[in-house]
Formats: structure tokens, C-alpha cells, sequence
């Protein structure tokens, strides 16, 4: 009795909200803009990435459909049914939540377009062989990265129980073991590289039926995996940037939205290995495994409270179907369930008092954890449950006292209302005991989906640590060691030489990101070879004045080969360079015009420098000082004025000032 | 010393193996001028080339390393694995009709060893109630494994033998008979036992899968649980085949085992009834009859079993050019009954006529079939169909090739007498030939015309 009272004490006398806010203060969760290196030594920081990008081949990967055609959600000519049944585990047993998920039958739909999709694609017709072009493309990319390359590749499958590729699963194989890449202060080491199908894209997930299209369905990708070597959400990123930089230095990769993916794997001390998928934007990821890491802190934090409250074995949940007549709900997702005929429980948590409003993420409470695993596992579209110690108390304390009372329930227990349809009651019960019960082993095994802000929701339940074995439709392909060394002779520098070169151009750090992520090295290094042109001028050229443009003018198709032929044009000319930044300006908005007319319209005479210099004395002597302690500076500037518009192009500006002061002096 | 150590490997594979002492399954550390690599050794498919090991790393993924760049390995010993399906009790409920099914060989059912990537069948009630638990909820059942032969691989004494098992079967008062089999030959053993098997009391449903039950988008599982559902509880008494209706997991058909055929290499879809419709769609639910007129199931024991073969059968796929040498040495290794697939209307070249004729005097027995697959052979139009009859070719309505081919084998089996032979090949036993052909029973529709593509993307392929 007087434990039951001190526990009463406990749980009873904060708001969710105040318990919410000391909970997060407890685990001493601090913003990523105050956390240093020893926050995240302290929680055990551990982050690893698996690096997507699309190869830029003309077909797909085990089909000759065409690669990088989109189709648009309502645009497509069949639609194909199929239901993903997890096939038995190693020890012959199914995997729990796997077969809750298919007992609430989720009926995948592929919508398909003949343009861009065969039946190969939707699992009627084996695999066409390998394509050559991928295959070479994939291991440049595995050479560059310094890979140890495998002497035969042999196609694998990755199971995948959420329909996101037809077969049921993924057709995957490894080229290359054990890389490395260089960061500024460190080595992380690279596990593997992969070459396998991309999936398809999701056009919605409602209730029991989620909808593909299949479009992107068998693209070529490669994935490159890292050891979880990165110790802080900054080292993450800067490792990813330098992947995806590493990959598009080939120039043989997809740019675009979509087209370079990343799953990122984070835990902390005592953690599990979280999978947050498909992080569409490097720039999210500091965020990101910030917070992953801290909720992931914040679950043990739960599991201990837990553990000092009860054990697992034996805990379960009591639930009874609330009658709607029986209670005042004014809260609209739940009239409207009511006026759908859905069913109404209340289930009561034993112990979970003070957990279901602890701090898992900034703004999201444990019982999230709940509400995005009813509606990927049992179908309950959200919103579908709230609890008593909702953050934003959607209902009325009268509603909890009166459940709280028909459960017997004791003061440290929570509860949980949710509604459903009637079909999916079980499989939501079923749902919240096991999240429920997982609390009190820590971090389940999931993976999970991004949103800008930091946060993750649960994504779905993995299909078990082991589902890879081998492809029976194709048979292992020897890599013949001539062709993998004639590969060698024509890969690029590794990025982190061009990062070297880029400062002995002293080219302005600031560029960097910009040159790197267009892949601008291999032309920024012809032009300055070909046409002997400084370093510096055209690097910021690029980095700067055409990354201006290109965030301006978005819309406009540049032709970035045409920079090349500018110089060419230029140097053939023999018109001084500092007119190339006008005149970009000009083939942004006159894409079709040819150089000599962008230069009429600028507009540009050709002048000798000598007749341009030659009128510096008139001018001089017709300058008219306003004042009369007028500096010289002034008289050079006016000159310089006066000579500037047909200079540019004639001759170099330094040259032009440099004669002028002469003069004055 | 029966267990293989090196599995598959051959050559310098092999003395490489031998040479630094590891075996399959051992977890190996390998240097190589190409870098370290560490995982288990698998066994070698076989046909594959003697250069490589393959390698499983701890991630799942396999590798090949070719053995030139070996330098070192050392491995920790390893034994084989033993592989077993848990077996769970297949539950036994009160009330619900007794099925038994008959494996041939096909895997119905299986499980994967992601430690080695192998399949392991599973075929004992026990084992199938691991992999489709649903099964329970349709029927009480019994398996047994007659055979464990490919589906090319089922012949004659496999018809004969499974005919008498149905019979058997039947006698000692099973609801239902399934049949788990390989799709190559699906339509061949379901034509040999509706002939063999007559006047059945119960459904004999044969059943496969075009994607093994390895992956979470086989077709096996509902196959199987259409198969078992119409089996035991739907009212057609006959030989059947039943496959999936559209490539959706939606619906399966019940066809005819006398009027059906494989119409594509790897589609789920690809059983079709040619010349008519299918008997009857099937879903978990149960049997919706689309044909009215079926052998309905009755409850005595009734079966008719002719267990008759004479495999002396073969066929002869007609093409322009074709020699009459062909058709001579089926008459010198003594063949005795011929099934001519003819071009058109059932049609073969002037060349041939001498050795047709030649035949006919040596007492093969010759019947003609179509290429097209669907319509009726119609010998009368043209004076060379006439000629060809005159010459002891007779034509064999719309009975498809395969058909006609065991059923001549069964015929054959019976009686050598010519009007024997053609009274049993031209009676219908069910409706392998056909009077009418119904205007929805040839269908094959053609994509890019707009009202057909508006079809396709309202109803699931």
C-alpha cells in the first residue's frame, strides 16, 4: 500500500506537459546548437550511412526498360494486386510483427505505365542479364573509392515485405569490400559497395491499401556503406557530402531530386541500431541523428523507470469497447469515427504512468511511438488515438476518470483510447501491447522515416536481421581483371585531391560545396588547361557568379558545356576575359544566341589598347574638379569611368588603372 | 565418410581448398592480392567455373574471390548444417472436410537458410501448416509424396501411378485430392488423368506455382489455399487445374484438365481454357462456377479408373520444308500413333503424302491437330485436307496437341484396333473436343487499341 502511494504521489502531480518538460531535462537532452562533443560522448553518439545514388545509364539494371522516366501519379495503363507474405525465418518461425502486419492484409497496388515499366518489373518474367553499362559504371565508383573489388559478383536478395518492390524483395550484389574515404580530421572506413535495383515510388498509403508506381522501379543504383565511424552529427554529414561528391566525380550518376538517397544509422550507448530511411537532403542529417540519438537516450531512460516499476514477464494490457452514448466525446477524429461506425476502446497500461508523456523527441512524446505503428501495422489512418496524458489533453480528465475507473485501473497506470474499424481491433490491441512491451527491453529494431524538422516517425518493422540469400534466376559474373584495369586508367582523382587543388588555385573555400555537388572539377580544369587562364578568376567564376545565375535564373536549361566554348570563343578572339561575367548574364537569358551577337548586345567594340589608352591625356586634361581640394583619387577615378565601358574586353582593368595613376602622377 | 567437404568445387579450386586445409562451411580469413575478405565458404554451383571461391560475408551478401589472387586462408571448422522445418501439429478440426494432398516433386512450400541460401521444401502437413497456416482454417489434411521427379520429367508410369492413387484415395473416402506439381507439364498430367480417371465422385484439383514459395510474392501460398478451398469444398467433381485467374493476388481459375494450356513462360496469370471458359473462379471464400454444366461431386466411390498407356506416341509439329525422312523413322522405330500439329485449318505439305501413306499401310495410327491452338481442324475445305484423309490422317476437332497426344498414348494403351482407337479419340470424355466454340472462349486482345487499354487499366492484369 505504501509503495502503490508513494508511486501515486509521483505520477499524479505534474501536467503531461510539465512532466514532458522535466522528463526532457532529466535526460539531459540538450539542442544540437548548445551540444558538443562531450553531450554526444556522454549519450555514446554512433552514426554509419548508406549512401544511394542512381547510376546515369540508358536502361534499367536487370530489364532493357528505359531509366529515369517519370510518370505522374494518374498517369498509367494497368494496375497489378499483390499481398507480401514474410517467408519464414531461420529458425522456421514468423517473425511477430511481420505477421501482424499481414494479417491486416495490405493490399499493395503498382500502378504501371508501358512506357517505363515490363514484366519484368512487376515479377512475371526473370531477369534479363546484368546491365553492362551499370555494372561498369559502379565500379569506377567502387575503384575511386579505393574498394578491394571482388573477383565475381554474385546477385543476392534482400527481402522487403512492404511491397516496395513487387518480387518481394530486392536484387542487390556486392562489388567491393572494405574502402575508405578522408574526412578533414579523420579516415572513415567503408564497408561494402553495392550495385541493385532502386524501388518503386509510394503515390499513397491509405488504410489497407498502399499504392506504387513503378517508374523508378529497377534503376540502377549504387549504395555505399559506411562502419558507424562518425562520433557527431557534423561528421555525418561532412562524410555524406563527401560520398555523394566521390560519386558524382565520375560524372556518371543521376543528379536531381530523388536521385541520391541516404539511409542514415544511428545509436547511442546501450541503443540499437536505428535505420532513419531515404534522407532526401545531407543538410537534414545533423539534425536528424541529433535527435534519433537523444530519443534513443530517452527510450532507456523509459526502460529504466519501467524496470524499477514492474517486470516484463507477465505485463499485459486490459482494454474494454467504449460505448459512445456512454461519453461525452466532443473531440472531432472521434464523433467522426462514431458517425463511421468505428469501434471505440480504452486500453489500460499498467505502470505507464508518467511514460506515455515522457520526452522521446523535441515536441513528441512516447506515445507517438504508438499512434504511427496503428496506423503502418493494424491500417488506422491517423489521427487514432490519444491517451491521458496527451500533451495537447484532447479530452475531457472526466473521460480518463470514468475508464480509469471501469478498467481498475491503479493511479501509476496510463491509458490509451483508440478508434478503429471493427476488423482492425485485434491487430491494434495486439499493436499497442508489444510497443508497450518493447519499452521494456529499450530501442525496438525498426526503421524509421525524416521529417526537416529533426523528428522521426516508426516506418516500418524490419523483416528480420537476416534476409539476404541468393538469386536462383541468375547465375555469379566473373570480373575479368583486364577490364576492371582498364577501368582503373580512366577514373578520376579521388575528391579530396581536388579539394587540395582547388586551394592551391586559391579558389575561395565557399565554392566548394557548389563545384563539388555540380561536378564542375574535370570542366573547371580544362578550361584552365586549354586556355592557360588564372585559376582563381574561373574558379569563382563558377563557385560564385554562375551559382548566382543558377539560383536565379532556375528555370532556364544552361548548357554548362557552352562555359567551355565561351573561353574557347574568348581566347580565340583574343578579347580579355573579365567580359565573361557580363556576358554569362546574357547566355542565361539568351540561351540560343551565339557569343558574337551576346557581345553586340553587351554592347562591345573591339578597340586597340593603345587607342584606349591614348585618350587618358584628354581626359585628364578636360577633368573638371568640383572642389577644390580635390584628391587625385578622384581625378583617377573619373578617368577610369570615363575608359571603363569600352574597356572591359579590351584590355585587363588592373593594366587600364595601373597606366591612369601613372598619368595622374 | 559419406559427407562432402568441398561441395561443387573442382580443379584449382579444389587444390586450393586442399591447400591451406578448409572445407565448405568453414568461416574463413582469405588474403588476397586484392585485399582481405572474411566470411563463410559455400558450397560451388554446379556448371559454374573452377576459378572462384564463393564467399557468404557477415552481411549476407555472397562474393566470388578468384582464387590466382589468393595468398592465404585460415579457417575455423565448420560442420554442415543440418536443415529442418520445425514441424508444428497440423491442427485437426471437427467438421471440416478431409483432403489429401499428393506431392510429385515441385516445392509447394518451402523455407530459406539465409546462413547458405538454401531452400528447404517443406511437404509434411506439419511443415506446410509452418509455411501456410491459413490451410487449417479450409481443411483437415493428410499428405503423402509419391514421387520426386521435375514437372519435364513426369511421364507415362507417373500417370498410371497416380491415377491408381486417386482411386485408392477415393475408395477410402477422402473429400478431396490436391496434386502439388511443376507448371511445365501441369496441362499434360491433368488431360492423362481425366482420361484416366473417369466418373470421379470428388474434385482431383493439380496445382503449382509460377514463383517459388521462397519469396514474399509467390503465387504458391494462395495457389494453394484456391486449391485446397475447391477441393474440399466446392462441388466440381473433376480433373482440375487450378492456377491464378489474373497476375493480381485476387482470384484462381478451375480449368478443365482437357482444355487447357501454358500460354506463357514465366507470367502468374499463365493457365488459360482454350475454345471456352474456365469451369469456375476460385477464392478463399469458395467456388463461383462461371460453366453450368460440371460433373458435380457425389458421395459414393463410383470412380472409373483406366490406368492405360502406350507411350509409342509421338508428335510431329509441321513447317514448310519439312521431309518425309522425319516421318519414316517414327515407322521404322516403330511407333504407333502419330499427332500431327498442321498449319491453317490442319495442313501438311505434298511432300509428305508418300510417307503419310506409308505410315497408314504400317498401322500408325494419325490424327490431326491445329497450330493455331484455338479453332477446329476442318479438313474438307481445301482437296489436299480431302487427299490427306484419304490417306489415313484424321482430323481431331478442337482438341488441343497435348491432349491429343496422351490421350492417343491412353487409347493406345487399350486397344490397337483402328476403329477403336478412333471411337475412343473422337468421343468426348470431357470435352477435350468440343461441339460448339462459345464467342467468349477465344479472346486475345491486343494492346494499343484504345478501348482494350481502357479495359486493362480498369480491371487488375
Amino acid at each position: 500500500m505504501l509503495e502503490n502511494q508513494i508511486k501515486t504521489h509521483i505520477v499524479k502531480s505534474k501536467t503531461p506537459r510539465e512532466n514532458y518538460e522535466l522528463s526532457k531535462k532529466n535526460i539531459g537532452y540538450v539542442d544540437r546548437s548548445k551540444a558538443t562533443q562531450f553531450d554526444y560522448d556522454r549519450i555514446g553518439f554512433m552514426s554509419g550511412l548508406e549512401v544511394h545514388q542512381q547510376l546515369a545509364t540508358k536502361e534499367k539494371l536487370f530489364c532493357r526498360c528505359p531509366a529515369g522516366i517519370y510518370q505522374n501519379k494518374e498517369e498509367y495503363d494497368a494496375e497489378i494486386l499483390r499481398h507480401m507474405r514474410p517467408t519464414l525465418s531461420e529458425l522456421g518461425e514468423y517473425d511477430r510483427t511481420a505477421l501482424m502486419e499481414f494479417k491486416t492484409k495490405k493490399n499493395i497496388l503498382y500502378r504501371i505505365s508501358n512506357k517505363t515499366a515490363c514484366t519484368y518489373d512487376i515479377d512475371d518474367t526473370p531477369p534479363f542479364p546484368i546491365n553492362p553499362e551499370a555494372l561498369q559504371y559502379a565500379l569506377e565508383i567502387a575503384l575511386v573509392s579505393k574498394f578491394n573489388i571482388v573477383g565475381e559478383v554474385h546477385i543476392t536478395r534482400k527481402q522487403y515485405l512492404d511491397g516496395s518492390i513487387p518480387a518481394g524483395f530486392q536484387r542487390t550484389a556486392i562489388l567491393g569490400i572494405e574502402g575508405t574515404i578522408p574526412l578533414k580530421n579523420k579516415n572513415i572506413r567503408l564497408i561494402q559497395l553495392s550495385i541493385e535495383e532502386d524501388s518503386c515510388r509510394e503515390v499513397s498509403d491509405l488504410a489497407h491499401t498502399r499504392i506504387y508506381r513503378t517508374d523508378r522501379l529497377g534503376i540502377p543504383l549504387i549504395e555505399t556503406v559506411t562502419y558507424p565511424d562518425m562520433s557527431n552529427p557534423d561528421e555525418v554529414m561532412e562524410a555524406c557530402n563527401y560520398i555523394r561528391f566521390l560519386n558524382r566525380s565520375t560524372g556518371k550518376v543521376r543528379t536531381g531530386i530523388g536521385a541520391g538517397r541516404q539511409d542514415v544509422n544511428v545509436s547511442c550507448k546501450g541503443g540499437t541500431r536505428i535505420e532513419i530511411k531515404g534522407v532526401a537532403h545531407t543538410k537534414w542529417i545533423p539534425e536528424l541523428t541529433h535527435v534519433e540519438c537523444f530519443r534513443q537516450w530517452a527510450l532507456l531512460a523509459i526502460r529504466e523507470k519501467l524496470l524499477t516499476r514492474t517486470k516484463k514477464i507477465n505485463w499485459k494490457i486490459s482494454y474494454i469497447e467504449l460505448n459512445p452514448n456512454d461519453f461525452l466525446f466532443d473531440y472531432l477524429p472521434i464523433t467522426q469515427a462514431i458517425e463511421r461506425n468505428e469501434k471505440i476502446y480504452a486500453v489500460n497500461l499498467p505502470y505507464f504512468g508518467d511514460i506515455l508523456s515522457h520526452f522521446t523527441q523535441p515536441g513528441k512524446a512516447f506515445y507517438d511511438e504508438f499512434t504511427h505503428r496503428l496506423k503502418v501495422i493494424a491500417c488506422i489512418e491517423r489521427p487514432n488515438m490519444t491517451c491521458n496524458e496527451d500533451l495537447d489533453e484532447l479530452l475531457d480528465k472526466d473521460i480518463f476518470q470514468k475508464i480509469q475507473t471501469i478498467l481498475h485501473a491503479q493511479t501509476q497506470d496510463a491509458q490509451i483510447i483508440f478508434w478503429a474499424p471493427e476488423e482492425d481491433v485485434k491487430t491494434a490491441l495486439d499493436v499497442i501491447e508489444e510497443r508497450a512491451l518493447m519499452a521494456f527491453d529499450g530501442v525496438p529494431e525498426e526503421t524509421r522515416k525524416s521529417f526537416n524538422d529533426g523528428t522521426s516517425i516508426f516506418e516500418r518493422v524490419l523483416p528480420g536481421a537476416d534476409r539476404m540469400y541468393p538469386d536462383t534466376d541468375s547465375s555469379p559474373i566473373p570480373l575479368d581483371k583486364n577490364w576492371i584495369e582498364k577501368i582503373k586508367l580512366s577514373i578520376p582523382n579521388h575528391v579530396s585531391e581536388r579539394y587540395i587543388q582547388f586551394k592551391v588555385w586559391k579558389i575561395p573555400e565557399d565554392c566548394y560545396h557548389y563545384l563539388f555537388t555540380h561536378n564542375y572539377y574535370p570542366l573547371i580544369h580544362r578550361i584552365i588547361q586549354d586556355f592557360d587562364l588564372p585559376p582563381k578568376y574561373i574558379g569563382v567564376f563558377f563557385g560564385q557568379k554562375l551559382k548566382h545565375l543558377h539560383g536565379k535564373y532556375q528555370n532556364i536549361n544552361f548548357d554548362i558545356n557552352r562555359l567551355y566554348d565561351l573561353f574557347a570563343f574568348l581566347k580565340k578572339e583574343s578579347i580579355e576575359i573579365c567580359i565573361a561575367d557580363k556576358l554569362l548574364k546574357l547566355m542565361f537569358l539568351h540561351p540560343t544566341k551565339d557569343f558574337n551577337s551576346l557581345l553586340n548586345t553587351l554592347p562591345f567594340q573591339k578597340t586597340q589598347k593603345e587607342a584606349i589608352l591614348g585618350k587618358i591625356d584628354s581626359i585628364k586634361a578636360s577633368f573638371n574638379p568640383r572642389r577644390k581640394n580635390t584628391h587625385k583619387f578622384d581625378k583617377i577615378n573619373s578617368i577610369m569611368g570615363q575608359l571603363q565601358p569600352m574597356s572591359i574586353g579590351n584590355i585587363k582593368l588592373s593594366e587600364l588603372a595601373k597606366y591612369i595613376i601613372n598619368t595622374v602622377e | 565418410m559419406s559427407e562432402d567437404l568441398f561441395q561443387g568445387y573442382k580443379g584449382k579450386a579444389l587444390e586450393t581448398l586442399k591447400k591451406f586445409k578448409v572445407n565448405v562451411w568453414d568461416d574463413a580469413e582469405i588474403e588476397s592480392t586484392g585485399g582481405h575478405f572474411s566470411g563463410k565458404i559455400l558450397p560451388r554451383a554446379e556448371n559454374t567455373n573452377e576459378n572462384h571461391l564463393v564467399l557468404k560475408l557477415s552481411t549476407g551478401y555472397n562474393i566470388g574471390i578468384h582464387i590466382e589472387t589468393i595468398t592465404k586462408i585460415s579457417g575455423t571448422n565448420h560442420p554442415q548444417p543440418t536443415f529442418k522445418i520445425p514441424e508444428k501439429v497440423f491442427p485437426y478440426t471437427q467438421g471440416l472436410p478431409h483432403v489429401k494432398l499428393l506431392g510429385t516433386g515441385g516445392t509447394i512450400a518451402s523455407r530459406l537458410d539465409y546462413r547458405t541460401g538454401a531452400v528447404i521444401p517443406a511437404f509434411a502437413p506439419g511443415e506446410l501448416y509452418g509455411a501456410v497456416p491459413e490451410l487449417a482454417d479450409i481443411c483437415n489434411l493428410e499428405t503423402e509424396k509419391i514421387f520426386a521427379v521435375f514437372s519435364e520429367n513426369m511421364g507415362p508410369q507417373q500417370y498410371i501411378a497416380l491415377a491408381k492413387k486417386i482411386g485408392e484415395e477415393i475408395e477410402k473416402g477422402i473429400d478431396g485430392i490436391v496434386i502439388g506439381h511443376g507448371t511445365d507439364t501441369l496441362q499434360h498430367t491433368g488431360a492423362a488423368l481425366s482420361f484416366m480417371c473417369q466418373n470421379l465422385p470428388i474434385p482431383v484439383i493439380l496445382v503449382g506455382s509460377q514463383r517459388s514459395s521462397d519469396r514474399p510474392s509467390s503465387d504458391a501460398a494462395l495457389n494453394l489455399m484456391h486449391a485446397m478451398t475447391a477441393a474440399a469444398h466446392g462441388n466440381i467433381a473433376e480433373v482440375m487445374i487450378c492456377m491464378f485467374g489474373p497476375t493480381s493476388d485476387e482470384y484462381g481459375f478451375l480449368h478443365k484438365g482437357t482444355r487447357v494450356r501454358k500460354m506463357h513462360s514465366s507470367y502468374r496469370s499463365t493457365f488459360r481454357t482454350i475454345g471456352d471458359t474456365p469451369l469456375a473462379r476460385v477464392t478463399r471464400q469458395g467456388v463461383f462456377p462461371i460453366k453450368t454444366h460440371y460433373n458435380i461431386r457425389r458421395n459414393d466411390r463410383n470412380v472409373n479408373i483406366i490406368p492405360t498407356f502406350d507411350d509409342r506416341v509421338s508428335m510431329l509439329y509441321y513447317h514448310p520444308g519439312m521431309k518425309a525422312d522425319v516421318l519414316d523413322s517414327l515407322i521404322e522405330k516403330g511407333y504407333k500413333g502419330i499427332i500431327w500439329v498442321g498449319t491453317g485449318l490442319g495442313h501438311i505439305n505434298k511432300e509428305m503424302y508418300p510417307a503419310v501413306e506409308r505410315a497408314h499401310a504400317a498401322g500408325l495410327h494419325q490424327y490431326m491437330t491445329l497450330q493455331t491452338i484455338w479453332g477446329y481442324v476442318n479438313m474438307f475445305v481445301y482437296d489436299t485436307g480431302r487427299d490427306m484423309m484419304a490417306k489415313g490422317i484424321i482430323p481431331a476437332g478442337n482438341m488441343l496437341p497435348e491432349v491429343a497426344l496422351i490421350k492417343l498414348g491412353w487409347a493406345l494403351g487399350q486397344t490397337d484396333d483402328p476403329k477403336e482407337v478412333k471411337r475412343l479419340m473422337l468421343t468426348p470424355i470431357n470435352d477435350e473436343i468440343t461441339l460448339r466454340e462459345p464467342y467468349n472462349g477465344y479472346l486475345v486482345y491486343q494492346g494499343g487499341v484504345p478501348e482494350v487499354e481502357e479495359f486493362i487499366k480498369k480491371v487488375h492484369k
